[in-house]
C-alpha cells in the first residue's frame, strides 16, 4: 500500500443523501466530460435519428421532425462508472416510448450507435416505461457537443456510458450485442445499484 | 476534446511490456499506416484509455483497469518493431 | 547523479521535497531528492501518485525539468484550477513531504548531446519543462550543437524559468519568446501567437535537417508540427509531446 500523501483528499464533494447515491460513487457539482475520441460536430441539417434492425420498417426523423415530437423535461440523477454522480440534472428530450411507437418489433435488445463510431447495448425493457430519452437540452440550454449534442441517449438508471453521446440511431437486435465499452470489459447491463461495472460483476 | 499522445501512457505501457514502448512502431489494422506508439492519439478522460491511429482516427488500442488489473486490448494494431 | 541510459525496473519510489520554487503565479518547481534514482535522459517524465487516507489514488505525469547531470530531480507543475493533483502539488506540498513517483519514462521525446542537431525546441506554456532538462544537459555537456528555443507564453508574468531564459543562462542558445496576450510597450520579441511565418524565420531550412521537439497543448503542438512538415521538414525529425490543458 502506498504511503499517504499528507493533506491529499479527493476533490471536494458535497455531502449527499446516501439513499440517492449508489455504492462506490461520490457526488460532484461539475459535469465532467469523458470521451473515447474526437468530439463530432454534426450540424442540424445533416442530422437524423434512425430506428432500424429487427423492425418491420425502419423509421427516421430529421432534426425538425424530431423537435416536433412530444418532449419531456425529466430531472434525474446520473452515475458515471468512473465514480462521479451528479444529482438532479435537468434535461429536455423525447421519450424512447414515443420513438418506439413508430416501429413494430419483437426484438429484446438494441444497439445505440453514434457519430464517431461509439456504440452501447441495452435491453428494450431498460429503455421503455419512462426510463429513457433522446435528449437535446441540458439545464435549459441546447446540449453542447462536448456533452453529446445535438442529441444523446439518456438512460439514468444505468451507468452513464450507456447514455450514448451523439446518438444517431438505435438498431434493434434479437440478442444482446456488446457495444464499445462492453467489448473492452464493461458490464452488459450496468446497474449502478448492483455495482455492475465490469463483465462478471 | 483534445487528445494527448502515446507519451501520456508510456508508464502503463512500460509496466505491461517491461520496457519503454514509446518508439515501438505499430501498424493500424484499419488503414495499414504505421506510426510510433508515441504518435498515437490518446484519449484518457474515459472509462479507459483509448489510443487512435493518427492517420485514420480509428481505435487501435484500449486500456481498461478492470478491478485493479490493467487490461490491454491491442486487437486493432500490429507490432511492426518492438522499439 | 550520473545519467544511465535506461532504468532496470519501473517501480514506484519515494522522493523527498527539498525545495519549492515559485516560477510564476500559477507554476511551481518542486525540487526532489530521490535516493534510489537511477538517472534519466533529458525529455523523459515521471508519473506522480497521490494517496488519500481513504485509499483513493490519483496519478499524473510531469516532465523532468532537471538535467541528468543535476543533483536533484525537478518537476515544474502548473496549477489547474479544476485539477485534482496540481493544486495539491502547488498549494499543499511542503519541503520535507514525500512524493511517490515512478520513472524515468519515455524514449521517444528525448534529446542528448550525441543526437546532434541543429536543435529546435518549440514550447507552449508549461510545455517548456522538458526543454529545461535538455538545455541544462546541453550546458553540462558543453555542447556545440546549434540550439534555438522558441517559447510561447501569454505574458512575461506567465513565462516559466523567466530569469534563466531572459538572463541568458544558457549561453550560446538562441532564445526567442512569443507573448500572445500581453507584452510591454518596448517588447522586442514576437507579439502574438507563433505562426508559420515566425516558424520559418526561426527554424533552420529543411535541408539543414534540424531535430525539432514541440511540447505544449495539443492544438499548439499540432499547428506547429503541421506547419514545419508543410514547409518540408522531415516528419521523422519532428518529435511531439502533447500536454493536457495549460494556461497558454
Amino acid at each position: 500500500m502506498s504511503p499517504i500523501s499528507r493533506g491529499f483528499t479527493r476533490r471536494r464533494q458535497s455531502t449527499a443523501d446516501t439513499t440517492r447515491v449508489p455504492p462506490g460513487q461520490y457526488v460532484t457539482g461539475d459535469f465532467p466530460v469523458l470521451s473515447a475520441g474526437p468530439t463530432p460536430h454534426t450540424p442540424p441539417d445533416q442530422w437524423s435519428l434512425r430506428i432500424d434492425g429487427q423492425v418491420d420498417e425502419p423509421v427516421s426523423w430529421t432534426w425538425e421532425e424530431f423537435l416536433a415530437l412530444p418532449s419531456e423535461t425529466p430531472t434525474v440523477d446520473i452515475h458515471c462508472v468512473t465514480k462521479w454522480s451528479k444529482l438532479a440534472t435537468t434535461w429536455k428530450g423525447v421519450s424512447l416510448d414515443v420513438l418506439l411507437e413508430y416501429v413494430q418489433t419483437e426484438a429484446e435488445y438494441l444497439t445505440a450507435w453514434s457519430d464517431g463510431g461509439y456504440t452501447t447495448n441495452l435491453a428494450l425493457e431498460d429503455v421503455t416505461d419512462g426510463r429513457a430519452w433522446v435528449a437535446y437540452e441540458f439545464a435549459g440550454e441546447q446540449l453542447e457537443s462536448e456533452h453529446g449534442g445535438p442529441a444523446r441517449l439518456l438512460v439514468p438508471h444505468l451507468y452513464f456510458w450507456k447514455s450514448a453521446k451523439w446518438v444517431r440511431g438505435l438498431t434493434l437486435t434479437p440478442n444482446d450485442e456488446p457495444g464499445f465499452w462492453e467489448t473492452y470489459g464493461y458490464h452488459n447491463h450496468g446497474d449502478p445499484w448492483l455495482e455492475q461495472r465490469y463483465q462478471g460483476d | 476534446m483534445d487528445a494527448l499522445d502515446g507519451n501520456a501512457i508510456a508508464g502503463a505501457l512500460f509496466e505491461h511490456f517491461g520496457h519503454d514502448m514509446t518508439m515501438a512502431e505499430v501498424r493500424c489494422s484499419h488503414c495499414q499506416s504505421t506510426s510510433m506508439m508515441a504518435e498515437l492519439r490518446v484519449y484518457m478522460k474515459a472509462p479507459g484509455d483509448v489510443a487512435r491511429c493518427p492517420s485514420c482516427d480509428e481505435v487501435v488500442m484500449v486500456i481498461v483497469n478492470v478491478r485493479g488489473t490493467e487490461r490491454f486490448d491491442m486487437s486493432h494494431m500490429e507490432m511492426v518493431s518492438p522499439t | 547523479m550520473a545519467g544511465t541510459a535506461l532504468p532496470r525496473r519501473l517501480s514506484w519510489q519515494l522522493g523527498r521535497v527539498v525545495e519549492l520554487v515559485d516560477e510564476t503565479a500559477r507554476t511551481k518547481s518542486i525540487v526532489l531528492d530521490v535516493p534510489d534514482w537511477q538517472g534519466h535522459r533529458a525529455g523523459q517524465h515521471v508519473d506522480i501518485r497521490l494517496t488519500a487516507e481513504d485509499g483513493y489514488q490519483a496519478e499524473r505525469s510531469y516532465s523532468i525539468g532537471s538535467a541528468p547531470e543535476d543533483p536533484h530531480l525537478v518537476l515544474t507543475v502548473e496549477r489547474l484550477d479544476d485539477g485534482e493533483v496540481s493544486p495539491y502539488l502547488t498549494d499543499v506540498l511542503m519541503p520535507g513531504d514525500e512524493l511517490e513517483l515512478r520513472g524515468p519514462i519515455g524514449g521517444y521525446f528525448v534529446w542528448e548531446e550525441s543526437l546532434g542537431g541543429p536543435l529546435l525546441l518549440i514550447a507552449g506554456g508549461s510545455g517548456v519543462a522538458p526543454f529545461r532538462a535538455m538545455l541544462r544537459h546541453w550546458s553540462a555537456a558543453h555542447s556545440s550543437v546549434p540550439t534555438r528555443l522558441l517559447y510561447s507564453s501569454r505574458s512575461l508574468d506567465d513565462l516559466i524559468y523567466r530569469k534563466e531564459l531572459l538572463d541568458g543562462v544558457y549561453d550560446g542558445v538562441e532564445v526567442r519568446i512569443a507573448l500572445t496576450r500581453h507584452w510591454p510597450d518596448d517588447w522586442q520579441g514576437h507579439r502574438g501567437r507563433i505562426d508559420g511565418q515566425l516558424l520559418q524565420k526561426v527554424a533552420w531550412t529543411p535541408s539543414e535537417r534540424p531535430l525539432v521537439y514541440i511540447c505544449g497543448p495539443t492544438g499548439f503542438v499540432e499547428a506547429a508540427a503541421q506547419s514545419l512538415v508543410g514547409e518540408g521538414h522531415d516528419p521523422r525529425r519532428v518529435r511531439t509531446e502533447r500536454f493536457g490543458p495549460t494556461g497558454t
